[in-house]
């Protein structure tokens, strides 16, 4: 299937990444080379198979629904780019 | 004693036990190493004061293990606490994590020592480690002038164990990452069942493929670190609550009665004459252990690559769309007026990579609307087949699959790296085993026309990396491999 360049600037707004205009041309020949290159896959008969969910069988162990772990909320904010007064701080999100 | 970074993980082991060494004379060797060998790009965050704290903590201890006072590095995909951990991208700038990985703890509670983080593709995307921020790891082996790619992902952990600048080193695995580096390097890497090692504290790329694994000097120092590598984890809801046998004990070399397979589908159009005749002089050494060789056939082999480059762009949408300029790393400066949305696309366009970028966008483009049955769930089902393909081998008394680990020895660096699609089919014989959840072992076993090493892999049942690398010791001692990079760093 050949991307074009509509599509390639959907799936970055999508993928919450910035594109300038001039690289979508490219950028979609890209996709449609991978695409390409993925597109064998239709020549598989897959009639009846199910679609793998677990490489292994066996079965994803629970563990009780309770608190294990907090009150660190300075280990949290670390890392933050921007944390005040405790809290993550971004760009205003509502007017 | 001198050359002590040479030495392997079982040497130094002995060594220390009997003291005559300490860890402290180990690191202190590794570390001046390392530091002659930056024209190799492998130790991007060197730690040398953690190093000597846990060394002179491992010469103090009497009760030590096999990893006690033993020095290896680390993959930057290893969160380290308190130690730079930024699966080489721009956009996990500054990021010191809070806490530490499974794997690292665990080592560390052995006693290893961390010399430094190693260079690596961008949040293991790649194979050639070009993708890096922190610039190319480089192949300490060299056939003429031009550096070499030392493979990738794990290109740094491969370049350090080739270049003796550690005793081992951890690596992962989402699709040949330990194994493509290991031939690349002449040395020796296992990517284990997945569900072996905890993925705690490990960056993810693709989280159902992704294994970590040990990259050593030789199969015995890969049976060391991989017992103490694996094991039950609560925090990682995969990970397999079995019983770690020691695997170094299953190392008996005797594998007379074994039945390997030779899957006659790994025999590519265009292969190059020396991969054919590596993997007949690997069959002939096998059967001449004992094995009996039988020819066997993988029918969906073919379509691993492209199923691969469905799904892990897929798990690599969902598990990157963390890293958005909010918790951890690198955020965009803003204009006047930029929002949220700005925010999450200025940082994410700046943070990632071009290779990053690609798949981030392949992934959200199989799961978007619309295109969701077409390609994720088809390439879902056939990796269904593909491992059925394995069961059945295994069903009729296969014990191991013997095949090349790479299409080819070493390239040069920057030779691939405009070409995606030629990039991916590096993995044409690894990836097959991720998709399956299977053991997989790199051996190198020769050296090609230029002197460059080669490998072969060997694939084993699910859960019996002791019979895995117990047949790759027997292929090791028979290959003799021994030769070493000529120092020109």
């Amino acid at each position: 299937m050949s991307i074009d360049t509509e599509t390639a600037r959907r799936v970055a707004k999508l993928a919450r990444i910035k594109v300038e205009e001039a690289d979508l041309p490219e950028l979609a020949n890209e996709f449609s080379a991978i695409l390409g290159f993925i597109e064998q896959l239709n020549e598989v008969d897959v009639d009846g198979v199910e679609p793998m969910t677990s490489v292994t069988p066996q079965r994803l162990k629970r563990r009780e629904d309770v608190v294990t772990d907090g009150d660190q909320p300075q280990a949290v904010l670390k890392n933050a780019p921007d944390a005040r007064e405790g809290f993550f701080a971004v760009p205003k999100v509502v007017e | 004693m001198s050359d002590l970074s040479k030495l392997t993980i079982a040497a130094a082991r002995d060594a220390l036990k009997k003291g005559d060494v300490t860890s402290v004379e180990l690191t202190e060797a590794c570390l001046a190493e390392i530091d002659a060998a930056d024209a190799l790009g492998a130790f991007v965050h060197k730690t040398p004061d953690i190093a000597m704290e846990q060394a002179k903590a491992a010469d103090a201890r009497t009760d030590g293990g096999d990893l006690n006072g033993i020095p290896l590095g680390i993959k930057d995909l290893f969160c380290t606490k308190g130690v730079a951990s930024q699966a080489a991208s721009r956009i996990l700038d500054g990021f010191k994590p809070e806490y530490e990985s499974t794997v690292t703890t665990q080592l560390f509670d052995q006693g290893a020592v961390m010399l430094g983080k190693l260079n690596m593709d961008e949040f293991a995307m790649g194979s050639s480690n070009e993708t890096s921020v922190y610039g190319n790891a480089v192949n300490p082996w060299k056939a003429g002038a031009a550096e070499l790619t030392p493979g990738g992902s794990s290109g740094g952990s491969a370049s350090a164990v080739a270049a003796d600048l550690c005793l081992g080193a951890t690596g992962t695995d989402t699709g040949g990452s330990i194994r493509q580096p290991a031939a690349f390097t002449g040395i020796t890497g296992i990517k284990p069942t997945y569900g072996r090692v905890s993925r705690w504290g490990i960056v993810a790329f693709a989280s159902s493929l992704d294994q970590a694994g040990p990259m050593t000097k030789d199969v015995r120092d890969a049976a060391i670190m991989l017992r103490a590598m694996s094991g039950h984890d609560p925090k990682d809801s995969t990970s397999a609550d079995l019983a770690v046998p020691d695997f170094e004990a299953a190392l008996t070399g005797d594998i007379r009665g074994k039945t390997i397979g030779i899957p006659k589908e790994y025999r590519m159009d265009g292969m190059p004459a020396e991969i054919e005749k590596l993997w007949e002089d690997g069959t002939a050494m096998l059967r001449d252990a004992g094995a009996r060789i039988v020819d066997i056939t993988l029918p969906h082999t073919k379509y691993a690559l492209p199923a691969y480059y469905v799904i892990a762009p897929a798990e690599a949408s969902s598990n990157l769309a963390r890293y958005d300029g909010v918790r951890f790393g690198h955020r965009a400066t803003l204009a006047a007026g930029d929002g949220i949305t700005e925010m999450y696309e200025k940082t994410r366009a700046e943070g990632f990579g071009d290779e990053v970028q690609r798949r981030v966008m392949i992934g959200t483009y199989v799961l978007s609307a619309g295109f969701y049955d077409a390609y994720y769930n088809r390439a879902r089902k056939v990796r269904t087949l593909i491992k059925q393909d394995f069961e059945a081998v295994f069903a009729d008394g296969v014990d191991a699959i013997l095949t090349p680990a790479t299409p080819s020895a070493a390239f040069e660096l920057g030779q691939k790296f405009d070409d995606p699609v030629q990039m991916y089919l590096n993995d044409v014989f690894t990836v097959t085993v991720n998709l399956a959840g299977l053991p997989g072992i790199a051996v190198p076993a020769g050296v090609d026309a230029q002197g460059l090493p080669l490998g072969l892999q060997l694939i084993g049942r699910p859960w019996e990396e002791g019979d895995l690398l117990n047949t790759a010791y027997a292929l090791e001692q028979a290959a003799g491999f021994v030769a070493k990079p000529a120092r020109w760093w």
